[in-house]
């Protein structure tokens, strides 16, 4: 018993000791293959290269590439240095390197062009100190700009198909004028709201939100605004918008001059009363919260993208026992209105509002395409996570984003 | 005066929507070059709009001096602060506006020791209006208003060290309320946004939306 436990573990420990010698014995191997090519779908401005794995990587040994603007060298432009094991192809299994380059970076001006292509070579090298080793093969590429991102051609094809399906509602709408469109307390609160400021003789405010005319959200406001500023100059009160940026400012000074002149008052039109509050945040908040407080303004709207601030301007109005009705696609700043404010517009009902106000069948027909994209979406959604439970993935390559 | 007021705009809205709608999927650098003259326009746009911003506000409190409306005084302050900050800006340290930003000057003093302060002020008046707005949603009067009430608690509970001192259950329960319902919500306004920003889009590009140009539809 004792001679076959003896002889058991000086086994082992043979074996150990074989295996640690083949390792320390091992050279490094360089990788088989090395290719350089055009990266795809990219401005021309980039060189991908890709080789296989060697099976001598560690954390100790590096890959180093060298650049050239000729194919018998001097290859003393280091293009690249990473641990040999990193910079994995995804979805290669760890079995491809892949990594792009902008030969710009190292190489100001191209001296070596032929043929209209200006070539750049790469030699790869394996390096574990003292010991470097070096693929054989020197690839090239040059880099060419594309016309279009063939990577985003799912994302391409379903914004043709839904700009296509809105078109098309459209069209539906102008045969169909009376088409269906759901509640939405918010807008259908904004005629009372007028109306008891009106009875109260007090202004009535509109707040725009922190971004500029390149917002979708403040586009939809000012939208909203001429809708507002229409009905406000039938009634007769102040209404005051303030705003935070310039560019908004301008467009919201001809939205409700142009609103009075529709309604016929345009001597109700004071031009100050659309003035730029602030040009920061919290100065911005200070400078509303004022003019709520010593107006006493009966009905406040909040419109638009808000940031932190939403809470502080919607508690200061509803301390002040006004109406108020805030529209946002701001899901961050929703939960504050939905707490403070008396109505509040979610998402895309801020979108809809000016289609919802007008009752302009053109418009109308846009919103019936928004849900009948939403419906697909969903469904898209539903049978996406049948199909991925049941092992078929193929619906999340559809919708996968480059 | 029509051609100006709406056929311009709508031409330069329709061009420019669709041509930087197609931009997004061309990776070439003569389309990255377009994007990036168009955005230069656009902050070179911005850069000018600053005096109309400057005009209105001036003119704003010029009129309630002026006018010696109730709290005129207040309006002081806007050309007193202004005045000082363009002297200082224009002083630059000594080196003048013609020289790049100087490091450490009065102007920097100012914004560092007035500005930032009152900004951060007003912000933390946020914390009282959080605690009041809260104390108002949470007075469970209704099903939802219940259900808020409960979630939010499970939320704060679970996100301190006490709430695992109390039941070890709470800090997961709460990480599943915002990962899942709560991100089953915020998806699914995402999407709902998305969309209406699109349609939002291309409504302004072919010409149906036209509210923004002022005067109805």
């Amino acid at each position: 018993m004792y001679k076959i436990f003896f002889t058991f573990f000086l086994s082992i420990l043979l074996l150990h000791n074989s295996s640690t010698f083949a390792v320390e014995g091992n050279k490094l191997i360089p990788p088989s293959d090395f290719q350089a090519f055009d990266t795809p779908d990219d401005d021309g401005k980039s060189i991908s290269l890709r080789w296989p794995s060697s099976p001598t990587e560690s954390a100790e040994v590096e890959y180093v590439v060298y650049a050239s603007l000729r194919k018998d060298g001097p290859f003393i432009t280091e293009a690249l240095r990473i641990n040999s094991n990193t910079m994995y192809e995804e979805g290669s299994d760890s079995n491809l390197h892949y990594v792009e380059i902008k030969p710009e970076k190292f190489f100001s001006k191209k001296s070596d062009v032929t043929g209209g292509r200006s070539d750049y070579f790469f030699k790869l090298v394996m390096m574990s100190n003292p010991e470097n080793v070096e693929v054989k093969k020197i690839a090239s590429a040059a880099p060419e700009g594309n016309w279009f991102n063939w990577k985003k051609l799912n994302n391409f094809i379903i914004m043709i198909a839904f700009s296509a399906l809105v078109l098309l509602f459209i069209e539906h709408a102008k045969k169909n004028p009376n088409l269906y469109l759901r509640k939405i307390s918010g807008l259908d609160a904004i005629d009372d709201a007028l109306g008891r400021a009106t009875e109260m003789g007090k202004p009535v405010l509109f707040v725009h939100g922190l971004n500029g005319m390149g917002s979708i959200s403040t586009i939809a406001a000012v939208n909203i605004l001429g809708k507002i500023a229409i009905r406000v100059a039938e009634y007769d009160t102040t209404l005051k918008v303030s705003n935070i940026d310039p560019i908004v400012l301008s467009v919201s000074q001809e939205v409700v001059k142009e609103s009075y002149l529709e309604a016929g008052r345009p001597d109700a039109y004071v031009e100050d009363n659309v003035f730029m509050a602030a040009s920061e945040q919290f100065p911005y908040v200070a400078a509303v919260s004022g003019i709520m407080i010593r107006e006493k303004t009966a009905a406040n709207f909040f419109m638009g993208y808000f940031y932190a601030e939403s809470l502080i301007l919607a508690e200061t109005g509803a301390s002040t026992g006004a109406i108020q009705i805030a529209a946002t696609d701001s899901y961050t700043q929703l939960p504050f209105f939905i707490t403070t404010c008396d109505y509040t517009l979610i998402g895309e009902e801020l979108y809809a509002a000016s289609a919802y106000l007008s009752r302009e069948p053109l418009l109308l027909g846009s919103l019936r395409a928004q849900d009948v994209a939403k419906g697909i979406i969903i469904t898209a959604l539903v049978l996406g996570a049948v199909l991925a439970t049941i092992g078929v993935g193929f619906i999340s390559f559809i919708f996968k984003a480059s | 005066m029509n051609f100006f007021k709406r056929t311009i705009p709508l031409t330069i809205a329709f061009i420019m929507g669709v041509m930087m709608a197609f931009q997004y999927y061309v990776p070439h650098e003569a389309s990255q070059s377009l994007l990036k003259v168009v955005t230069r326009w656009g902050i070179t746009i911005a850069g000018f709009a600053v005096f109309i911003g400057v005009y209105s506000l001036f003119h704003l409190h010029w009129n309630k001096i002026k006018r010696k409306v109730p709290g005129w005084g207040y309006s002081t302050f806007v050309f007193f602060g202004a005045g000082i900050t363009i002297i200082f800006g224009l002083y630059n340290g000594g080196e003048f506006f013609l020289n790049d930003k100087q490091e450490g000057t009065m102007f920097d003093w100012m914004y560092f020791n007035v500005q930032v302060p009152a900004g951060a002020t007003m912000f933390s008046i946020l914390a009282f209006f959080m605690a009041s707005a809260a104390y108002r949603t949470f007075r469970a009067r209704t099903g939802e208003a219940t259900i808020l009430l409960i979630a939010a608690v499970i939320v704060m509970l679970g996100r301190v060290p006490v709430g695992a001192l109390i039941w070890e259950y709470l800090p997961p329960l709460a990480d599943w309320i915002m990962s899942v319902p709560n991100m089953a919500a915020k998806r699914g306004i995402l999407i709902g946004v998305s969309i209406g920003a699109i349609a939002t889009s291309l409504r302004i590009i072919f010409g149906i939306e036209r509210a923004y140009l002022g005067g109805g539809d």
